[in-house]
């Protein structure tokens, strides 16, 4: 088994992908020769040559744009969103074309691309290299939104999303591309769209998050078990578009208390939905209130460092949080 | 021919780069619609000295950055500073500048005070924006920056919005955006070149063409190299200058915001320069030579502005003069950013709306 980082999993995968599906393309800022700002794309450029590595203009419109016609005549593109906060002028392409091309074709047509997108904070970025995105494309149908956390879980994947039907966006956590490192099987596997993992088996409460606050949550949950004994599941969701609410409704009749946590804003951030699902249909199992802990509601993560740690839903804060519902 | 070469795959076609300012590789000559009247050696000495303490700050920050007390992309404009001095002195106070990421030299240029310029890339409650926005952040209203932009291109359409706002409201103010050569790509660019074209707005485009969107040369991405024939198309007057000479960008702006004042509507500059550092801090800058990179620095804007005012009789005692005055502007600034405090978490909340 090697083990790898979540930025050599998303590299060696993006090679294997090319390796065996000659429809496979990678267009984005700067993946060419210099392989990508974060890396992600390095080597493939020598590899597969100009015409499957491809450097485009700086346009995100049009690399989502010339993307969902390439996947409209036989070619499956990845394109690379060189951080998720570009990834706005390219949102009406997406929107109205990309998740929309199928319904509106009575299912003649459909647009089977991969936008890879980094995103999030703890990287001292700023306003507009650290902003979490997810919820506008959650709210969209006709579009798969996947946020793997794991090297395992980016491998297994990415190999689906190559094989889906229909676009998918690939939420890469940026502060995790080297920070976390996790086996990898040298056996072929893949992960189903639309599946959430256990990470951590508990009974006395339910952890839901994904990205970075995942790790965050895992490292409280264990510090809350050894110092209070509490244990705590965690679910990492993986797939946020389409949800797993069998896993989730299966922990909470287990645990009886859920907490949800993300860094993208509170109000209407993913994590809303999920509580009112589990609102509507898991009512009777609950014990305590459905509790958030998300980024507060600023217009995006500030610069100075003790802003930005102020910013962060990190371990401390969800250690505190779920010992407050521990304690309802 | 020359040292100048792209680092090139082993699968791509091998060229050299076309546009240069070294002086073996001018750029292709565009001659200029306007005169270049030689400045006063006080000028240029006021010049030089923003000039320097521009790159002296930078030259500090990268410092900072690789001692790891700067997080994020921070990225500087070394080797550019001519560009933003030059439009400065030929621009009012109370005209409005937009401007990317690359935005330090811009916001001394015009009039920010260094300290705070410092403070703001280090974090410190006394920047600019409170700490709240870092390097790619700058922003000083009182001399009409009206904020360095992240986002790629984002900046331009405000900058015609402003130009014709003040128009309706019957000013001769004019605003004045810059952008990279990478920003030419992005649709908004197009769209308000039309606006601004067919409205006859009192706009400055002004291209930074330090000849690298990032780490991609143009040549990659572009089938026209010649950037400046884009705008052209929409009826656009659009000129290329060398970037470099501070005294040639004085003089195209000085046109072209005179221009924009009378009701001749925009003017596009495409200023050819080079930034002789990285992207950003940290960069390691392996798709060019480092060959290239020295051979530019024949054409750095501080040499050549030292040099004209050698050849105009400057003292060597006199540029000394100013050498040690910019070196007490840069010792104050770092002791005030330096010394500053940590912005309170209250900071985070504030400027959300206003209550
Ligand atoms: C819309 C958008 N896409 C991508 C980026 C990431 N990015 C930052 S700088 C840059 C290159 C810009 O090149 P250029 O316009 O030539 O300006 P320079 O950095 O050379 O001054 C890119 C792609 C961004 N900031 N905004
Ligand atoms: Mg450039």
């Amino acid at each position: 088994m090697a083990v790898k980082t979540n930025l050599e999993a998303v590299r060696d995968t993006l090679a294997e992908l090319m390796e065996r599906d000659p429809s496979i393309l990678i267009m984005g800022e700067d993946v060419g020769p210099r392989g990508g700002v974060f890396q992600a794309t390095r080597g493939l450029f020598d590899r597969f040559g100009p015409d499957r590595v491809i450097d485009t203009p700086l346009a995100e419109l049009s690399i989502i744009g010339v993307g969902i016609g390439l996947a409209l005549h036989g070619f499956r593109p990845i394109c690379e969103i060189q951080f998720a906060d570009f990834i706005f002028p390219a949102f009406n392409q997406i929107l109205n074309e990309a998740a929309r091309y199928r319904y509106r074709s009575n299912g003649a047509w459909s647009v089977p691309m991969i936008i890879r997108a980094p995103y999030g904070g703890g990287v001292s970025g700023g306003l507009y290299h650290s902003q979490s995105v997810e919820a506008f494309f959650t709210h969209i149908p006709g579009l798969y939104v996947l946020a793997p956390s794991t090297p395992y879980d980016i491998v297994g994947l990415l190999r689906t999303a190559a094989q889906a039907p229909d676009p998918v966006l690939f939420f890469e956590h940026k502060r995790l591309y080297n920070l976390v490192k996790g086996e990898v099987p040298e056996t072929y596997y893949e992960i189903p769209i639309g599946e959430a993992d256990i990470k951590r088996e508990g009974s006395d409460l339910t952890v839901i998050s994904y990205g970075l606050t995942l790790h965050e949550a895992i490292k409280a949950a264990d510090q809350l078990a050894t110092e209070e004994g509490i244990q705590a599941e965690v679910i990492d969701l993986r797939t946020l578009k389409p949800l797993d609410m069998d896993t989730i409704f299966a922990s909470v009749e287990k645990t009886g208390k859920v907490l949800i946590v993300h860094e993208d804003n509170l109000t209407g951030g993913w994590g809303a939905e999920i509580a009112a699902r589990i609102a509507e249909q898991m009512f009777e199992w609950l014990d305590a209130p459905v509790m958030r802990l998300a980024g507060p509601d600023v217009p995006a993560v500030p610069y100075a460092p003790p802003l930005e740690r102020w910013f962060m839903p990190l371990a401390d804060k969800i250690k505190a949080k779920m010992r407050e519902l521990a304690e309802y | 021919m020359s040292v100048v070469k792209t680092i090139t795959s082993s699968q791509e076609r091998k060229r050299g780069w076309s546009i240069s300012l070294a002086p073996d590789l001018l750029p292709v000559e565009v001659p200029p619609p306007f005169d270049v009247p030689p400045l006063s050696v006080e000028v240029l000495q006021k010049m030089y000295h923003v000039m320097l303490l521009i790159r002296r700050v930078e030259e500090y920050l990268l410092d900072a950055a690789s001692e790891g007390r700067i997080g994020g992309a921070m990225h500087t404009a070394i080797g550019m500073e001519a560009n933003a001095v030059g439009a400065a002195f030929a621009t009012r106070p109370d005209d409005y500048v937009t401007c990317t990421y690359r935005g330090h030299h811009h916001a001394i240029a015009r009039g920010l005070d260094p300290g705070q310029v410092i403070a703001e890339v280090l974090g410190k409650a006394s920047g600019c924006a409170r700490g709240k926005g870092g390097s790619m952040h700058m922003v000083d209203p009182e001399h009409g920056l009206m904020g360095t932009n992240g986002v790629v291109a984002a900046q331009v359409p405000h900058a015609a919005g402003m130009a014709l706002a003040a128009r309706m409201r019957g000013e001769d103010r004019i605003a004045l955006t810059f952008f990279g050569d990478g920003a030419i790509y992005q649709g908004v660019m197009h769209e308000t070149f039309n606006i601004a074209a067919k409205w006859k707005l009192p706009v400055i485009f002004y291209m930074e063409n330090n000849k690298y969107s990032e780490m991609t040369p143009i040549w990659r991405t572009s089938a026209i190299e010649d950037l400046y024939t884009f705008p052209k198309v929409y009826g656009i007057e659009s000129i290329r200058i060398n970037g470099n000479d501070v005294e040639i960008v004085h003089a195209a702006v000085s046109w072209a915001a005179e221009r924009a004042r009378s009701g001749e509507g925009p003017t596009f500059i495409e200023a050819i320069t080079y930034r002789l550092a990285g992207h950003m801090a940290g960069d390691l800058e392996t798709y060019r030579t480092p060959e290239e990179r020295e051979h530019q620095r024949q054409a750095d804007p501080l040499l050549v502005l030292r040099q004209k005012l050698l050849d105009r009789n400057v003292t060597e005692e006199a540029l000394a003069r100013i050498e040690e005055a910019v070196a007490q502007d840069l010792a104050r600034a770092v002791e005030f950013a330096e010394t500053s405090p940590w912005p309170d978490i209250a900071e985070a909340y504030t400027d959300v709306f206003h209550l």
